[in-house]
């Protein structure tokens, strides 16, 4: 469970419905709020997230785009500089590759290349992930292809309270900022949301689980596997610590240190490719400041190096991690 | 309840389209299913007779769930459950799993001592910083003594240096004899900061150079401190057991708030009853047969009568356990393991003496694997043995209660019409979770189990 | 000093009051000087680079005179030198970019001529060809969603940059959302080194507007009153909620793309002589001769006061300092904010 403290009132929702929420509560209270991308508007997102927001906040805020990312990006950056508070949506983060060149040419740029007199306050919010049988083109993670770059904010919650809490701070952020949604855990994922607005920070990661014996870094739909299998292995007696990453850029350097100083074992999940993926960040930083704490090599299990999960189900099978896998994982460096 | 959309993860029964009894073809339309996404008609997958309708118009279940059963024509007594119209094993196994939290537990497997004591012969040396030549070691100690330090973790060698210890000269818990840090704080704690430049007497597997001489400080000159084996003055190392230990009996605590009560058994019944079937029992099995078994079977019926009593406090409502899963505690030499009989519920008072015996008895071995520690739904300790009269023990974490059976003693009891009889007494105390059961629940179901221990008669079958 | 003769009403004026002529053709030499400075210093060893606008003087001092200062707003291009002075940029604040010193807009990040000013409405931009145009797009946007009716946005690009994926995925939008937007295309007929057949098939760029169903015309960017007649007529249009237009100005590009290109590797000497006959600056000091709004002593005058400017900004520019190294880190985000937190 996200760790929120319960405050005055709460209610459960899943994923899908703490993004709903939270865009419709930013709309309702600040003017400036503009959301634009395909479908948005008349079928209310292909995941009916903005559903019937068109109704009653009217076309010129829910804007139904032509099929043009670099331009959704890229007119949302114009809006954006010019001092509204646009949320762009990439209907799967597999179409995200137009508008690449705004993402990190232009939005990643605008504060530093002006130093600093034309910002871009602007939130790009799009779908990522597998094992929903998208295939080829509806499951890829592309976190690792911008999480590189100066200027971005990245963030990737897992749980609904986590959700609502960072799409507000990334809303308020005077910054761009990348809010990735595991399509998995949309309905999947369901917790306890507190009412009300509030803002998680960006850059913090959060522990779910604590332990003594590993530590487990994940982030996405992969926590909730995680955690699963940290379980497990707390049934045989192993104690297994848990962190939900939540922030990709900037990414929680003390969280993750506190606890590999205290279990000296690290092990990375990611449903992303492995090479170049962000677990070999962590290990970078990890190696960097912790050394002489490690009692075992960084481990990580990633995706497989090829391009994206296939179609059939033993294909995308192979490609994602299974609770049990993770488990056996987590048994072999425990036991190392 | 098949999967109707990507995200998907539960339906809704709109409307039955066929009745029990009614015949369907394969592909069929026989229901109405609809999700937060769609509306749709469900295909027959096979050509039959509905037999029976296992969920009702406008309830909502999980993808997965088995919502019919037909009656396939030409197969003989077939029972082909209407399950999913297969959803990937995986999400409908993740469905389930991640929204019913499964019991975590208070299961401590007998782990295989890692060299940390626990009464095993083992003796560590410590011997002052230097990496130079050990001296004296044996030359094939000394290539493993050497392998050692070339494989040292970068902790092990970090500990090893501010604890003025020779990894060289330790032997590894690890996989393939690694040296881990904790058999380099292990050896920390054998003696402490003090030693340093003192030497203890060689181990069993290297000849070392006689020790220098040193003002000793108050150390064993051998052996070691462990929890059977206690030496005053010194650290007892902590098992992985004992660790776990410590951190499950903590977080209960402070999770649950835990109330007490407790109750007078007249177990005179129940004690004939064993007498007279214990010889032939252990004759038959090879178990003993013990009061335990029929404590729990009156234990299960009374669960059944107070389901509060057998569920798990979660944030978002009280999960009532569908399976009566009891973990008997079990008390070894340096720890404590809580195997569980599963579907107690579903045994006879003998079942009950049988599984309880294997697990005894593989807790006794060592053999007990994760399979025999999980699950566990309500926890009986049996402190009969130790001679206690009340106990107040602490919850397994994620259970709503965990029940006593005191020592049985033989007592005058003054029964209604006034009269004496010499009974055997036992008194049964419950600790419980003050979130899930208030002392009015508790206190019923404990009078409650007291009532069905009472009414049984000795000449049952068991 | 204006001459009520009949030279003087031969001029076309096109409602352009005498104060506003000379004001283009200061802007026009300005420009000239300007850009000219740029190279002085490369030459000298000053400046790494710099990139002239010489045959865009008509076409940008035209439009610079139909934009509305303070009200609308600018999103150029790296070439728009002219429009930048007339939109209200200073000499100095041109010089600081070629200089590269911390106090200018961009604090010595981006390439010189490479404009932003957030008081005058000039949108900062990148290198990036057609990169600017959707941010052109969603300010026009912006706009039309506060309600700030009599405000429109004035976006510029070469031919060239008509060729990107982004220059259409902003027509189409514009154009479906109505948006009071001038995409003012200055064709100089060269891509650095591709000439306009190889850049397109069909050469007249205004024609795509049919396609987005807006209004389109081709024009003489020679002509700076031709020029602003047709600029204001669109931001006019634009300004009343009339939508998006398509302008083409033809003029032509008498320099290399930058010091970095060698131009006689693609065109000859003498293509470039023959289109000098069409230099707008001689021409337009003509033309305004010849109408009586200027005489020779006036251009001499206007010529020595551009040069004044010039220098002195030139020598208070190069007098600033450079950003420090610690400057590379400032500015990325709001607070400081490290990849590793």
């Amino acid at each position: 469970m996200a760790a929120v403290a319960v405050t005055a009132g709460s209610k459960v929702l899943n994923n899908v419905e703490a993004v709903r929420e939270t865009l419709y509560e930013a709309l309702k209270t600040d003017d400036r709020v503009i959301i634009l991308g395909e479908d948005v508007g008349a079928r209310g997102n292909v995941f009916l997230i903005t559903k019937d927001f068109v109704n009653e906040f009217g076309a010129q805020r829910i804007i139904d785009t032509p099929i043009a990312e670099a331009s959704i990006v890229g007119i949302a950056i114009g809006m954006a500089m010019e001092g509204l508070r646009p949320i762009a949506e990439i209907q799967f983060a597999d179409f995200i590759y137009p508008a690449f060149n705004q993402i990190v040419g232009e939005a990643a740029k605008t504060r530093y290349r002006s130093n600093g007199e034309y910002t871009c306050p602007l939130v790009i919010r799009t779908p990522y992930g597998g094992g929903v049988r998208g295939a080829l083109s509806h499951s890829v993670s592309i976190e690792a292809l911008f999480y590189h770059v100066p200027g971005l904010k990245i963030v990737a919650p897992a749980f609904p309270a986590d959700v609502k809490g960072l799409l507000n701070a990334a809303i308020d952020d005077p910054d761009p900022v990348l809010f990735l949604e595991h399509k998995k855990t949309y309905r999947l994922i369901k917790g306890e949301v507190p009412e009300g607005h509030y803002t998680i920070p960006i850059g913090k990661a959060n522990v779910v689980k604590t332990g003594a014996q590993l530590t487990v870094v994940s982030y996405g739909l992969y926590v909730h596997w995680a955690l699963e299998a940290a379980r497990t292995l707390e049934s045989e007696g192993v104690s297994v610590e848990v962190i939900d990453l939540r922030s990709i850029r900037p990414m929680d350097k003390t969280t993750i240190l506190n606890s590999v100083e205290k279990t000296r074992k690290l092990l990375i999940i990611h449903e992303d490719n492995k090479f170049g993926g962000i677990g070999a960040e962590i290990s970078a930083m990890v190696a960097e400041n912790a050394l002489f704490a490690l009692d075992a090599p960084i481990r990580r299990l990633c995706g497989p190096d090829v391009p994206a999960m296939g179609y059939a189900e033993p294909l995308e099978h192979e490609f994602m991690s299974s609770p049990a896998q993770m488990a056996d994982a987590m048994r072999e460096l425990v036991k190392f | 309840m098949p999967q109707l959309g990507e995200t998907v993860t539960e339906g809704t029964v709109a409307q039955w389209l066929k009745k029990v009894g009614d015949p369907v073809e394969k592909y069929e339309a026989f229901l109405e299913v609809s999700t937060d996404k769609v509306n749709a008609e469900v295909p027959s997958p096979v050509t039959g007779i509905i037999k029976e309708v296992l969920v009702k118009e406008g309830d909502t279940v999980p993808v997965g769930t088995a919502i019919a059963v037909i009656d396939e024509v030409g197969a003989a007594s077939s029972t082909a459950p209407e399950s999913a119209a297969s959803p990937p094993a995986t999400t409908a196994a993740m469905a389930n799993s991640v929204q019913e939290d499964p019991v975590p537990g208070f299961n401590i497997p007998q782990l295989e001592p890692k060299g940390q004591g626990n009464g095993h012969a083992r003796t560590e040396n410590v011997v002052p910083s230097s990496y130079g030549a050990p001296g004296g070691l044996e030359p094939e100690a000394d290539a493993v003594a050497q392998d050692a330090l070339r494989k040292a973790s970068p902790a092990v060698r970090k500990l090893a240096r501010e604890h003025h210890i020779d990894i060289r000269t330790l032997r590894g818990t690890g996989s393939n004899g690694r040296v881990t840090a904790d058999d380099v704080l292990t050896a920390a704690r054998m003696g402490p900061a003090a030693a340093v430049g003192q030497a203890i007497a060689v181990g069993t597997n290297f000849a070392a150079a006689p020790p220098p001489t040193a003002a000793p400080a108050a150390q064993p000159a051998s052996g070691t401190s462990t929890y059977a084996d206690p030496i005053p003055g010194t650290l007892v190392p902590l098992t992985q057991a004992r660790r776990i230990i410590a951190e499950r009996m903590v977080e209960s605590i402070r999770t649950a708030p835990h109330a007490w009560t407790m109750t007078s058994i007249d177990v005179t019944n129940v004690w004939k009853w064993r007498a007279r079937e214990k010889d032939r029992f252990e004759r038959e099995t090879g178990y003993k047969l013990t009061l335990l078994p029929f404590f729990i079977r009156a234990v299960v019926e009374s669960l059944a009568a107070f389901p509060l009593m057998n569920s798990k406090f979660t944030a978002e409502g009280i999960y009532v356990n569908k399976d009566v899963n009891i973990g008997i505690a079990i008390g070894l030499p340096a720890t404590l393991v809580v195997p569980v009989i599963r579907g107690a519920d579903k045994l006879s008072i003998k079942g009950l003496a049988i599984a309880a015996g294997e697990l005894i008895d593989k807790a006794r071995r060592g053999k007990l694997g994760a399979d025999d520690l999980a699950g566990g739904t309500f926890t009986v300790n049996n402190n009969g043995a130790n001679g206690s009269w009340a106990s107040a023990p602490i919850i397994n974490a994620g259970q709503a209660g965990i029940v006593t059976m005191e020592t049985v003693e033989k007592k005058l009891l003054v029964r209604d019409d006034d009269s004496f009889a010499p009974r055997y007494a036992m008194n049964s105390c419950l600790s419980l979770d003050h979130r899930v059961v208030d002392g009015y629940v508790a206190s019923g179901w404990l009078a409650d189990l007291k009532k069905r221990l009472e009414r049984m008669t000795p000449d049952g079958a068991l | 000093m204006a001459k009520t003769d009949t030279k003087a009403k031969s001029l076309d004026r096109r409602g352009l009051s005498d104060d506003q002529l000379r004001q283009m053709l200061r802007n026009m030499l300005l420009q000239r000087q300007l850009d000219n400075r740029g190279f002085q210093l490369n030459r000298q060893g000053k400046v790494p680079f710099a990139l002239g606008s010489e045959g865009h003087e008509a076409l940008q001092a035209g439009a610079a005179m139909a934009f509305a200062r303070g009200k609308d707003i600018l999103a150029p291009y790296y070439r728009d030198l002219g429009l930048a002075l007339g939109v209200g940029l200073t000499p100095y604040e041109i010089m600081l970019s070629i200089f590269a010193r911390a106090a200018d807009h961009n604090g010595g990040r981006q390439f010189p001529n490479h404009y932003n000013s957030k008081s005058l409405g000039l949108m900062s931009f990148s290198s990036i060809l057609a990169a600017h145009i959707p941010h052109a797009v969603g300010a026009a946007y912006s706009v039309v969603y506060r309600g700030e009716t009599g405000r429109a946005v004035l976006v510029t690009c070469g031919d060239g940059t008509t060729s990107e994926g982004e220059w259409h995925e902003s027509m189409n939008f514009a154009s479906v959302h109505k948006l009071p937007l001038v995409m003012l295309v200055e064709n100089n007929e060269w891509a650095i080194s591709t000439p306009l057949d190889k850049q397109m098939a069909q050469p007249e760029i205004w024609k795509r507007a049919a396609g987005y169903g807006m209004p389109g015309k081709r024009f003489n960017g020679f002509d700076p009153i031709e020029t602003y007649a047709t600029v204001n007529e669109a931001l006019e249009r634009a300004r009343s909620g009339g939508g998006p237009t398509l302008l083409e100005g033809m003029c032509y590009r008498f320099l290399a793309h930058s010091t970095d290109d060698n131009d006689m590797t693609y065109r000859t000497r003498d293509e470039v002589s023959e289109h000098r006959k069409n230099d707008p600056v001689p021409l337009f000091e003509t033309a305004l001769l010849e109408a009586g709004v200027v005489s020779e002593a006036d251009i001499a005058m206007l010529k020595k006061e551009v040069l004044r400017e010039t220098n002195e900004a030139t020598d208070k520019a190069e007098a600033m300092p450079f950003p420090a190294p610690s400057d590379l880190y400032a500015n990325l985000y709001e607070g400081a904010w490290q990849p590793w937190q």
